[in-house]
């Protein structure tokens, strides 16, 4: 067996009790480890990508039993992919929150991180149902320490409703699981999908009943409307390099749906015909527009930005549901655009914050006002779908892939209008913001503040330097994803034509030695 | 015994469902916890109801025996959903003694406030 495949599940859960236990009181080296931590991890999701890249589908067997009787990890491209996404968001990550100092304002910042890390690489690897519980619930418990993490009245209220909201979820999650378990007698996915095509016919019903359930738990970690309403005000009151490392948390419930639907509860499925494509679809193009209309009304950037957020997802899911082999790959591709575009506006928003707060008004100029505008900027083509970043990639392959859709019409309709009122208000914001402030400053009404702060006051952060190195790095992944688009597309094609052939994971995970 | 508990499920769900609309935390709790003893409940019967029968198979002879995955998976449900209520119950905590308020809904002012600047 390859021991790769499950390193990066145990070098998270390793360092994450070592930096508690051992390194609690001394932050210096928590951020050394912390750091090192995630360098590792990148190194060891290069290392798979490039294993899984060859097209071998690898099973890792715990405890060495077979599956479907043990819990079985597996390697494919999409789950290589993903693992090696969270490693490229959470890197960045990690040296803002140590640069901007947010990791020093609550305890623990480090060894949740990690905890969060090793919960979304485990969801991604898993090759068993109940398994994806298990590590969804890793990754809420250190979500939940991250979100309220810093303490504060707004964001331990909103950590409440999280927290139940996703109780909720999770409750949801096993009732599903059980329906599943109930009808089929498996929990591993792979003889999960070789059951459900097998059951006679008088038995779907409970099997249907399974898989709306199951449908719905990813749509509320997806943020799908009408499930979205937990997002907007966690999102905003969370620390917001915190909010930034959640960007993958949705994508945790996009890549449940791709992976849970295109191998065993796909239409060639009697009992699950119809649900991605016609349920769906129609939620997701509501959720883009919602998202566009929250983004045009919001009056905090914070907020904004978890708008943003919502709208991405949106357009993901719609290209998820035309369920087709060249719509997942376009819905790959956004994959990484969206997590890295929307990761930048967090930390975008984040360093607006703490230098004018949140509000979307003019108000006395800030330090580093160019600096920051001209990354605002950066993020808010890449995430309204504009030439020349990767938004425009992204979009035009879901547009291209939706072109031959029974519903292209409103598909095209949605996205593009929706981009449009995303334009709007970004631009809204971004003038708002880092204009309407200059022009502020010659204008008498806007307060005392402005006669205190003649000269621009320095930045808050301990170390500027390197928090403005982390917000490039991110803004350069998203450069590197456009130049690279012919590359990064040929792998995600690669990826959906494993998906859609499914017999092959079936195979390799039931198929006995590897 | 099956009357039994699918009523056990229902009753319990449904007053979890009516207790998690509640508008103050402490009712939305005991709703949560109520619906994670429905879904514990419900999950042992998924591997259908088995009355005096070992968990285990018996090599020698042919004796009827239970299901022993449900009781693995609620065994693992009941340990995350505990440590889930006393983690909703420590932040709700902290959540009321900070803002004197256990209403479960942010009013308008809490989210026009900047987030970042109390911390």
């Amino acid at each position: 067996m390859n021991h790769w495949i499950v390193a990066p599940i145990v070098l998270p859960a390793i360092l994450a009790p070592f930096i508690i236990m051992v390194l609690r009181y001394h932050l210096d080296l928590q951020r050394i480890f912390s750091v090192a931590g995630v360098v590792a991890l990148l190194g060891i999701a290069l290392t798979i990508t490039a294993q899984a890249a060859g097209g071998d589908i690898q099973v890792y067997e715990l405890g060495n039993w077979p599956a479907p009787f043990g819990i079985v990890l597996v390697l494919d491209r999409l789950s290589a992919m993903m693992v090696l996404l969270t490693a490229l968001l959470a890197l960045p990550i990690v040296l803002y929150a140590i640069a901007s100092g947010w990791d020093d304002r609550g305890k623990h910042f480090h060894a949740l991180f990690h905890f969060q890390l090793m919960g979304v690489c485990g969801a991604f690897l898993t090759g068993d149902a109940f398994n994806l519980f298990v590590f969804f619930e890793v990754l809420l418990i250190a979500s939940y320490g991250l979100m309220t993490h810093g303490g504060g009245a707004v964001r331990l209220k909103a950590g409440v409703q999280y927290v139940a909201y996703n109780l909720l979820g999770s409750t949801l999650f096993l009732f599903a699981l059980g329906t599943l378990y109930a009808v089929t007698g498996t929990l591993n996915m792979a003889d999960l999908a070789v059951r459900v095509a097998e059951l006679p016919a008088d038995d779907t019903a409970l099997l249907r009943v399974g898989a709306v359930l199951l449908l719905l738990v990813f749509c509320i970690k997806a943020a799908v409307l009408p499930l979205h309403f937990w997002l907007p005000a966690s999102y905003a009151s969370a620390p917001l390099p915190v909010a930034a490392l959640f960007a993958i948390m949705t994508k945790v419930g996009a890549y449940s749906i791709i992976r849970m639907y295109t191998l065993g509860f796909g239409p060639q499925v009697e009992a699950t015909q119809g649900l991605v494509g016609d349920w769906l679809q129609p939620a997701a193009l509501v959720t883009l527009a919602i998202g566009a209309i929250g983004i045009l009304g919001a009056q905090h950037i914070a907020r904004m930005v978890a708008f943003c957020a919502i709208t991405s997802m949106g357009t993901l899911l719609i290209a998820i549901s035309l369920f087709t082999e060249t719509a997942t790959a376009a819905a790959l591709y956004y994959v990484y655009h969206s997590t890295l575009a929307t990761a930048l506006m967090f930390l975008v928003a984040d360093l607006v914050m703490e230098r004018r707060g949140g509000a979307i008004a003019p108000t006395a100029p800030m330090p580093q006002s160019g600096l920051i505008s001209s990354l605002f900027f950066v993020g808010a083509i890449a995430l309204a779908g504009m030439p020349p970043l990767s938004g425009f990639i992204g979009k035009l392959l879901v547009l291209d892939a939706a072109r031959d859709a029974p519903d292209a019409n409103a598909i095209w309709a949605v996205i593009l209008i929706g981009s449009f009122v995303t334009i709007v208000g970004l631009a809204r914001a971004g003038s708002l913001i880092f204009w309407k402030s200059h022009d502020a400053q010659h204008n008498t009404e806007t307060g005392p503040k402005n006669e205190e702060e003649a000269q621009p006051a320095p930045a808050p952060e301990p170390n500027p330097g390197l928090v403005f190195t982390a917000v490039f790095a991110m803004a350069m992944g998203l450069v590197l994803l456009t130049l690279f688009a012919g590359p990064a597309l040929e792998y995600t094609n690669k990826t959906a034509e494993q998906l859609f052939t499914p017999e092959n994971y079936i195979a390799a995970v039931l198929g006995g030695d590897t | 015994m099956e009357a039994l508990v699918a009523s056990a499920v229902g009753v319990m769900t449904a007053a979890g469902i009516f207790l998690i609309l509640r508008r103050r935390t402490f009712p939305v709790i005991l709703g949560l916890s109520l619906l994670t003893y429905a879904v514990n409940v419900f999950l042992f019967a998924t591997g259908r109801l088995a009355l005096d029968a070992p968990a285990v198979l018996n090599k020698y002879k042919d004796v009827p025996y239970t299901d022993p995955l449900p009781q693995a998976l609620v065994l693992t449900a009941i340990v995350i959903s505990f440590g889930m209520t006393a983690v909703i119950v420590m932040i709700a905590l902290s959540a009321y003694l900070s803002s004197k308020d256990d209403h479960i809904d942010m009013s308008a002012h809490d989210s026009v406030d900047a987030p970042g600047e109390d911390a």
